[in-house]
């Protein structure tokens, strides 16, 4: 829709004149209409042939499914009433029975690049600079005019160049033999995925042996320029690789870091813990769904409320727990391992029954989705990125919370000698719920989270619980700069595995690696001199 | 009081007696038992929660027109909860202890597998409403959904085609279960056939439940920039495909470039999915929701009015039908046929009459239940996404197409006969 509006409002400016003057070609809007999917890409080419600008919001009502018929009446049906594709005119009252106008992939492709032709010539530099990236693969012959001639009257350095390459991939298919070696040599400076394709195309072998391109030194000028394409590719894809495992990485961290609390300061082994993350996860439906219902403008700002919400709400439950069962099972790891399974169990039922066994849907903010353009082959999409972000703020939060405050303090001291710090005033008790709540409030920060790339439904947080209680044992007990960097380790690892071997064995061979490295160093990657010693 | 109770037991109890004596499955005088066995929880819950939902309507709207030869139908809903072996305890609990005269449900093959034998030993009655990978019949179950020849096959034969991009090149990419890498060996055999080789087909499998695409969507990316045109086709199942299709949209994988064809993703699973950036991503099916015929537009009403009747969450503001839904409708009716014509509720005597019954369907046409291979005769559609979440038809089979269970493409089958080994015998 935005897309449409941008080129209706683009269509105005650059053709205003002829807009008013000139109707469109009603033979072609037929057959763009009426015709088989042939004769729609071939009415598309005649439009660009043209040069016809007018045609852009016709080319994109069709690309996004706003064209109808009506008997012999072509109609472009928006939001707000129908006019003519002909004559431009608006049509009220709209005709009763109206059939769409189908574009399959095939058009809409042919659209995309007429429609981005056709703005080639914009006044606008963003304009032509968004075109010049539509075309920047998949360009056809009948383009190569257009584009030549928008290179002429090009004067910004970027998109001249850019359109240089253009032309480049379409004189690739010339029939002249020097036109296509220097088109050929034009491209090594490409550093697209669709670049790579078209030399690579070039090189491809027949069955029987034969290269499908009979020329030697077309052959080696392709090979050549493609070494340098796929050198530049390469570091995209590892760049790829790298905030992957980075991304996987912050989600493992945000998942075992409030377990680092609990279980590995205070020593308590949580079965629950995944629930806990479930519960922010939950946290946050609701709070979307109020300020669905109640304010429905700030829809976009939710995250702002639901990360509060989920802290609280988790850390609450986690301190009901506290108090109510694991304060009689300090010191008994086995029972509590027992007790809080049970609870994990509860919970997932009281969810279940609260709020029904189906997924829940939770929205990404519209700021969250998409992602931006790194490489030319490598995207890296905003939801990610925030929670990246997002992890790396909890992290320092909770180390300030922890070295910096009185609170903090405390726990450290309970935790390396509850009997001493008992003697010198501090209410071990309460610590203990505090220091409960905080581990579970960032449990359900990373319900938050994690409700932006995955599902939501009762069953979540047993998703979780293993890879938490493994970054945790990994990293060392005890230690949440070890959580932090066996989070990181592992996350970049999977990544690094799933691309060789596929997402199944990965996980098989991450478990077995912890196995191993367990079996080495039970203590973990950072361990402590002894519990008692660390300051 | 406990004389009174206990005469009534005694009544209640011969008039089971009675009521087995006559027909084995039927319970009491006037209703009879239909077990509903699809997971209402875990990852599965996002396909198989509407199915039971649109399994209740039907049975509601049979018992409101008179029921089956007049008893009213009174459905029996387990959870099986996307457990394997938790199916085939179900199954075989709502056929020996609740006495049931069909079971609607299973959706992936995973979990048919699991029944299966439970069905062929009480010889139970299994009504299957999805797509599956063929290489099975049984006496005991009617397949509504589709079989590869009436979806994956068309769906590739499609992208291959001028009109669907060309593809030379294939991703086959799907969750790691039987489903998925049955249909991937019957494609390959079918590309190779086609004269692609092997360099040129990717496989990869991904767990179940599986949240995190990153990796493989970048495999995808470098797989298809090596010189051909490439398509994806998923066989990804279940809630997966949320976070698949998030990753697909947010790393800005255009159906322009690499067209991803899904197997298992109807109208339901892409509920909660941003679907602008996923326009003309495609779906192959024999049913879609925006199909234009009279039928269907009653059958949408229906379902619309239900759904706001029952308060179904989700359903209730944004009411969607698909496929599986639509072959779970068939076949609960092709089920009352075949009892009024057989006019028994004996599980035997109903399979011989659904042979040959036929069902005006919302998908437009009168389908047929072959006579022979227990399969719907179905028409094949390929839709592409459209920004609302809903499909445009791009292609469809003239009219209906009868399955071939056993694949052409899997060695050893040329010798299989579509037909149920003992079916022969019970005629």
């Amino acid at each position: 829709m935005k897309k449409a509006l941008c080129a209706l409002v683009f269509a105005l400016g650059l053709g205003a004149a002829s807009i008013a003057s000139a109707a469109l070609d009603a033979a072609l809007v037929g057959k763009l209409a009426f015709g088989d999917n042939d004769e729609k890409i071939a009415a598309i080419r005649a439009f660009v042939a043209q040069g016809e600008a007018a045609a852009a919001p016709l080319l994109t009502a069709l690309a996004e499914g706003q064209l109808q018929t009506a008997g012999e009446r072509v109609l472009i049906v928006g939001d707000d009433g129908a006019i003519d594709a002909v004559s431009g005119e608006k049509v009220t009252p709209l005709p009763e029975t109206r059939d769409d106008v189908i574009a399959n992939n095939r058009v809409r492709g042919e659209v995309a690049n007429a429609v981005a032709a056709l703005r080639l010539l914009a006044p606008q530099r963003e304009v032509r600079l968004k075109a010049v990236k539509e075309l920047e693969t998949g360009a056809s012959v009948a383009l190569l005019p257009l584009v030549k001639r928008a290179r002429e009257k090009e004067t910004d350095a970027e998109i001249r160049s850019a359109l240089e390459q253009i032309a480049a991939t379409i004189e690739v298919k010339s029939d002249d033999k020097a036109t296509r070696l220097e088109a050929i040599r034009a491209l090594a400076a490409s550093d697209s995925p669709g670049t790579r394709s078209l030399l690579g195309s070039i090189l491809l072998m027949q069955q029987g042996g034969r290269y499908v391109e009979p020329d030697e030194e077309v052959r080696r000028a392709a090979e050549e320029s493609l070494k340098a394409v796929q050198g530049r590719l390469a570091w995209g894809e590892r760049a790829g690789l790298l905030f992957a495992g980075v991304s996987l990485g912050s989600i493992l961290l945000l998942a075992a870091l409030g377990l680092a609390i609990t279980y590995g300061l205070m020593g308590v082994i949580n079965m629950a813990h995944g629930e806990l993350i479930m519960i922010g996860a939950y946290a946050t439906y609701v709070v979307q769904n109020l300020v669905r219902a109640y304010a429905p403008g700030a829809f976009d700002a939710y995250l702002l409320a639901a990360i509060p919400a989920a802290f609280i709400t988790s850390g609450l439950v986690g301190m009901a727990l506290e108090r109510s069962v694991i304060r009689y099972l300090y010191g008994r790891p086995l029972e509590t391992l027992l007790a809080t399974w049970g609870i994990s169990l509860m919970l997932i039922q009281a969810v279940r029954t609260l709020f029904g066994a189906q997924n829940v849907q939770v929205e990404n903010p519209s700021w969250m989705s998409g992602g931006i353009q790194l490489l030319a082959n490598v995207v890296l999409p905003w939801n990610r990125i925030m929670i990246i972000g997002f992890a790396a703020l909890v992290v320092i939060a909770v180390g300030l919370l922890l070295t910096r405050t009185r609170l903090g303090l405390f726990v450290r001291g309970v935790t390396q000698n509850r009997a001493m710090a008992s003697c010198v005033g501090v209410p071990t008790a309460r610590v203990d719920t505090w220091a409960f709540g905080l581990g579970s409030g960032v449990a359900g920060l990373a319900g938050c989270a994690l409700s932006q790339v995955g599902n939501v439904g009762p069953d979540l947080g047993q998703a979780y619980i293993v890879d938490s209680f493994m970054v945790v044992v990994f990293g060392g007990v005890g230690q949440l700069a070890g959580t932090v960097v066996a989070a990181l380790g592992l996350g970049f690892i999977n990544k690094l595995l799933e691309s060789w071997s596929g997402a199944v064995i990965a996980k098989i061979a991450v478990l077995v690696f912890i196995v191993l490295f367990i079996q080495k160093r039970p203590q973990g990657l950072f361990a402590l001199k002894g519990r008692a010693v660390e300051a | 009081m406990e004389r009174r109770v206990f005469l009534k037991k005694l009544a209640v109890t011969a008039a089971v007696a009675a009521a087995i004596g006559g027909s084995p499955s039927v319970y009491a005088k006037d209703t009879v038992k239909v077990g509903v066995l699809h997971s209402l929880s875990g990852t599965m819950a996002i396909s198989e929660t509407a199915l039971k939902d649109v399994a209740l309507m039907t049975f509601e709207e049979i018992n409101a027109n008179g029921g089956v030869m007049g008893y009213q139908i009174e459905p029996v809903v387990v959870d099986p909860a996307s457990n394997w072996p938790l199916f085939a305890e179900k199954a075989r609990q709502l056929i020996t202890q609740d006495k049931v005269a069909a079971v609607f449900g299973c959706w992936t093959s995973v979990s048919r597998k699991s029944v299966l034998p439970v069905f062929e030993e009480l010889n139970g009655l299994l009504f299957y409403p999805v797509q599956y990978e063929g290489e099975e019949i049984s006496k005991n179950v009617f397949y509504t959904g589709a079989a590869p020849n009436q979806q994956a096959i068309p769906a590739v034969e499609y992208l291959m085609s001028k009109d669907g991009g060309g593809a030379k090149r294939w991703v086959l990419l799907g969750t790691d279960y039987v489903y998925p890498r049955t249909t991937n060996k019957i494609l390959r055999a079918f590309l190779h056939s086609k004269g692609v080789s092997d360099a040129d087909i990717m496989e990869e499998y991904t767990p179940f439940g599986h949240s995190d695409y990153q990796t493989i969507i970048a495999n995808i990316k470098k797989f298809a920039s090596e010189g051909k045109k490439t398509a994806v086709v998923s066989t990804i199942n279940g809630d997966s495909n949320v976070p698949f299709y998030k990753e697909l949209g947010n790393q800005g994988l255009k159906a322009t470039d690499v067209p991803v064809v899904a197997f298992s993703v109807g109208e339901e699973e892409l509920r909660g999915v941003d679907t602008k950036p996923l326009v003309g991503h495609l779906a192959a099916w024999n049913y879609f929701m925006s199909v234009k015929n009279p039928t269907n537009t009653e059958f949408v009403k229906k379902w619309a009015a239900y759904a706001k009747k029952k308060n179904i969450p989700g359903q209730k503001d944004k009411p969607l039908t698909n496929d599986p839904m639509e072959a779970t409708y068939i076949g609960i009716y092709m089920w009352k046929q075949a009892v009024e014509k057989a006019k028994s509720f004996d599980v035997d005597k109903v399979t011989v009459a659904m042979g040959g019954q036929t069902f005006k369907a919302p998908d437009g046409y009168t389908i047929q239940m072959d006579a022979k291979n227990h399969h719907l005769h179905k028409p094949v559609m390929i839709g592409e996404v459209k920004s609302d979440g809903q499909f445009n038809v791009v292609w469809k089979t003239k009219g209906p197409i009868k399955a071939q269970p056993w694949s052409p493409y899997i060695p050893g089958n040329e010798a299989k006969k579509d037909e149920p080994a003992r079916m022969a015998a019970t005629k």
